[in-house]
């Protein structure tokens, strides 16, 4: 490493970690607030809540049906990952592996709904969805998400089907393996890693994804995110701390998600082999 | 046959593309096209007014700007943070634990930062309890339900994608380049003005790009700590309220088209400025 060891950048360093710390503080505050809160007795006015008591849990698990919600949220969320998963990786071989004309469009087209903020798109999508019957089922909640799930799932593909050497599929087609034996025996166990990483993304960002999911969903096809907010919105008749419970347990299952991808993937790289790949 | 569309690289392998294809033409593509069919079919008027309408109403109109002045703070905030603390990240051989930290918020989901920043930074709550205590304010601050609620929130569910991005392009410059400098003389200030910020530029401005998208979009935020009829009624509360609340398809379609068109100006403009600076290889030899 590069020694430096003048008084100003032993300042600046001081100053980097004081903004990190800063930052952590504050977010650890944001969050110990919330649990505190779903724990609490009474808390007005004061440092700390007057008591502690788990019957909120309770209370919010009868009230808000979770068990029902959450039956939902996992059956849209399973859906939108097999789908995109399906769809995404085989368009992203496709475009990983060959050249054909028309390719540049192809690609603009995955990307576009990246770039498109949700609501844009989904206003005309949702009166199309409601038009045609599929409008608050759990179908058209999963379609509405499979919008930018599937463009994701390509991008992130990409650089991980491009790292694969072409010669081995070639070698697996010279000792005479069929296209299925190819698939089975040499791509996916190749792919693995790649395919659940995405999924696993894709997955945190379904259960996360409110503008979509609000705007197609009915009252039986809400999934956590939407079912949270219109609790906070009609609050008044809940307790607060049922909220916040829903929000812990909102939390809890995103952040299991979200460290088991983080076990398979550095995030880092992702976005580093994209951006090799976008250079060239 | 066969042969001649193999050649032009069209066979088996290359149909794999369809099927994600088709749909997203049907879910994207044809919705998008419908929105702006629909958004110019008003329910009375000529097929221009809905947009007329759009800007000539000072409460819609304005959301743009309300919009752009949450959006555009939160986002080079967001960028002004992560560049020094991915520099700071980058040298440290234990980097995984404070990236997961620092990605964390990406788990917590509007509503809990909602729920969590109405307590914290309310009257009561501890933020204000810690400046009283120390003495630094005479009275709680109001910082909720108006748009610094809005604004602290945006920036912390903005951070983690930031600054994951913004590693990412930080790490990808080769640590030859600023050993060189060093080895020449450069101090560390000249080494990150001199080289990595125009080796960064095209990278800051993609990040600010991808991270705008989503600060532009802010919707339930908006609503649950700010003042959606006030200061933080954004682009996407009009459109959602016109749709949804007054049933009117057409201006709701209208109101997202304007919103969209906003955002394609200014990743425009910003991917513009980028063709600015240097653009190639940002590794060392032998790449």
């Amino acid at each position: 490493m590069i020694g430096d060891r003048s008084i100003g950048s032993k300042l600046w360093s001081t100053a980097v970690w004081a903004v990190i710390i800063l930052f952590v503080v504050n977010l650890l505050a944001v969050i110990a607030t919330v649990v505190i809160d779903s724990l609490a007795t009474r808390w007005l006015g004061t440092w700390l809540p007057a008591g502690f008591t788990l019957h909120w849990y309770r209370d919010a698990w009868d009230e808000f049906q979770l068990s029902d919600v959450l039956i939902v949220t996992f059956e849209a969320v399973a859906a939108v990952v097999a789908l995109s998963g399906l769809l995404g990786v085989a368009a992203a071989y496709a475009l990983a592996r060959r050249d054909f004309p028309g390719k540049r469009a192809v690609t603009l087209m995955f990307l576009l709904p990246l770039l498109v903020p949700p609501l844009t798109y989904g206003i005309p999508m949702a009166t199309l969805l409601y038009r045609i019957g599929l409008g608050g089922t759990l179908s058209g909640v999963v379609l509405a998400n499979l919008v930018p799930a599937i463009p994701f799932v390509v991008l992130v593909m990409i650089p991980f089907i491009e790292q694969i050497d072409p010669r081995v599929e070639a070698a697996a087609r010279v000792f005479g393996a069929s296209t299925t034996q190819l698939f089975v025996r040499v791509l996916v166990p190749l792919l693995m890693p790649g395919v659940l990483a995405a999924l696993l993304l894709v997955m945190v960002r379904t259960i996360a994804m409110f503008e979509l999911t609000f705007l197609t969903a009915g009252a039986d096809s809400q999934t956590l995110v939407v079912a949270l907010y219109y609790a906070v919105f009609a609050s008044g008749v809940r307790a607060s701390q049922e909220i916040d419970v829903m929000a812990v347990v909102y939390m809890v299952t995103t952040l299991i998600w979200l460290l088991l991808a983080l076990r398979f993937i550095n995030p880092t790289q992702i976005v580093a082999r994209t951006k090799a790949e976008a250079a060239r | 046959m066969r042969l001649r569309l193999a050649a032009h690289g069209i066979d088996g392998t290359t149909l794999l593309v369809l099927p994600a294809l088709v749909a997203l033409l049907t879910l994207f593509i044809y919705p998008f096209v419908y929105g702006i069919a629909v958004s110019l079919a008003p329910k009375v008027g000529p097929f221009y007014s809905n947009y007329q309408r759009f800007f000539a109403e000072p409460f819609l109109r304005e959301t743009i700007g309300n919009t752009l002045a949450l959006a555009v703070p939160t986002t080079l905030l967001d960028l002004l943070i992560a560049v020094p603390i991915a520099f700071r990240v980058r040298l440290m051989r234990n980097q995984r634990l404070l990236t997961t930290i620092l990605v964390l918020p990406v788990t917590l989901g509007t509503v809990l930062i909602a729920q969590g920043l109405l307590t914290y930074l309310g009257p009561q709550g501890w933020f204000n309890r810690t400046l009283l205590a120390l003495h630094l304010i005479g009275a709680p601050l109001k910082l909720t339900n108006n748009y610094w609620g809005v604004f602290a929130s945006l920036v912390i569910t903005g951070f983690p994608f930031t600054f994951l991005l913004t590693l990412s392009y930080v790490s990808g410059i080769d640590v030859v380049l600023e050993q060189a400098a060093a080895t020449l003389g450069a101090r560390a200030r000249a080494r990150f003005v001199r080289i990595f910020l125009p080796l960064l530029a095209p990278g800051l401005a993609v990040t600010f790009c991808l991270s705008f998208v989503q600060a532009f979009a802010v919707f339930p935020s908006a609503v649950l700590l700010g003042a959606p009829a006030g200061s933080t009624h954004v682009i996407s509360i009009a459109a959602y309220q016109a749709a949804f609340e007054q049933y009117d398809a057409s201006l709701g379609s209208a109101i997202a088209m304007i919103m969209g068109a906003v955002q394609l100006i200014m990743v425009l403009g910003v991917l513009g400025a980028r063709s600015l600076f240097y653009r190639g290889p940002v590794g060392g030899t032998k790449g």
